[in-house]
């Protein structure tokens, strides 16, 4: 299965969910994460099913205006 | 000893947003500082009331680049105001602040909806209806919006407890490009008003101030200045000395010269 985290394509097995992609480009806490512009809770990352080209958005904190 | 004399200073004068006390009127980013160190002498120096934060995505030279910034934050321990800058649809900026949230473990929000990246001017005719979402959600928006009177109170009767007018475009240092509105928006609002982005000068702030904003949100006037701790500083005294013009109460401005020294008793003085 092609998903895309963070803009760079990965292939996962079927049946993903979030926590795999995370997994795989080994995300550092503190992170929040969106599916398809979608915001995933924490507590959801381990049951959130991914599907065929969901978009991923792992995001991190930095200094802003 | 004298006691101290009545003035309104003596009263407490917090900022007060959403019910909640701030230390300072000055609310300061975080962005473009020339090292962590002077970003966090920056923050010793002027002792902001809260200090503006952002997200980009994990793994990319910028998110690097801020590795160390999380423990900065948590060293600081300034009370955070996450921003959503970047986005330009409702959905970005209520998912990016859905993220925020849980981030940085806030409800507070510096709504941003950018409608043109030429001028990062607000995106006004959609502003008003993300903020009711994001309301909705439970978030404590403060809108980053222009000094337009009508689309500040729109936002105000969606429930926004305080709006930030910019005073110039984002990072353009040019002080109140204009005073009318914004003076008139001062006197119709009765919500605290915070003017956001286009300061570049402490006495900007100071005039601000004077006509009675409640507070100030600056980042690039401090960040690019040749010595960002000084002028914070001096950003920190511009705001409290123009909130306490603001309260003391100004003179009117006369058309002609009245002496300030008696006549009466004037030596070598001759009534023709």
């Amino acid at each position: 299965m092609r998903v895309i985290v963070n803009q760079v394509t990965y292939d996962l097995p079927n049946q993903s969910v979030v926590s795999d992609a995370l997994a795989i480009i080994n995300a550092k806490p503190p992170y929040a994460v969106a599916v398809n512009l979608n915001f995933v809770p924490k507590s959801k990352h381990a049951n959130f099913a991914l599907n065929e080209n969901d978009q991923i958005e792992v995001i991190a904190p930095v200094t802003g205006g | 000893m004298n006691a101290p004399l009545p003035t309104n200073l003596n009263k407490a004068d917090t900022l007060v947003l959403y019910g909640e006390s701030f230390a300072s009127r000055l609310l300061l980013g975080t962005s473009r500082y020339p090292s962590p160190q002077v970003l966090e002498n920056a923050v010793q120096a002027s002792n902001p009331g809260m200090i503006t934060v952002s997200l980009r995505r994990q793994g990319t030279s910028t998110t690097e680049a801020h590795s160390g910034f999380w423990d900065l934050l948590k060293k600081m321990a300034v009370p955070v105001l996450p921003n959503t800058a970047g986005c330009h649809s409702p959905q970005e900026a209520i998912t990016t602040a859905q993220m925020a949230r849980e981030v940085f473990e806030t409800d507070w929000l510096k709504l941003e909806l950018i409608g043109d990246d030429y001028t990062l001017q607000p995106d006004v005719l959609r502003l008003v209806q993300t903020a009711e979402t994001l309301i909705k959600d439970g978030f404590k928006v403060l809108p980053y919006c222009t000094e337009d009177l009508i689309l500040c109170q729109r936002l105000v009767d969606v429930g926004c407890q305080a709006v930030m007018p910019w005073a110039a475009p984002i990072g353009t240092g040019q002080g109140p490009l204009n005073p009318y509105a914004m003076k008139l928006l001062r006197d119709r609002l009765k919500v605290p008003l915070l003017v956001d982005a286009g300061l570049g000068l402490p006495s900007h702030a100071c005039t601000v101030m004077e006509w009675g904003f409640d507070g100030v949100l600056l980042n690039t006037a401090v960040a690019l200045a040749d010595d960002p701790i000084v002028m914070a500083k001096a950003f920190a005294m511009a705001v409290d000395a123009g909130r306490a013009a603001y309260l003391s109460g100004a003179m009117k401005p006369q058309e002609s010269a009245q002496a300030s020294t008696p006549l009466v008793g004037t030596p070598f003085w001759h009534q023709s």
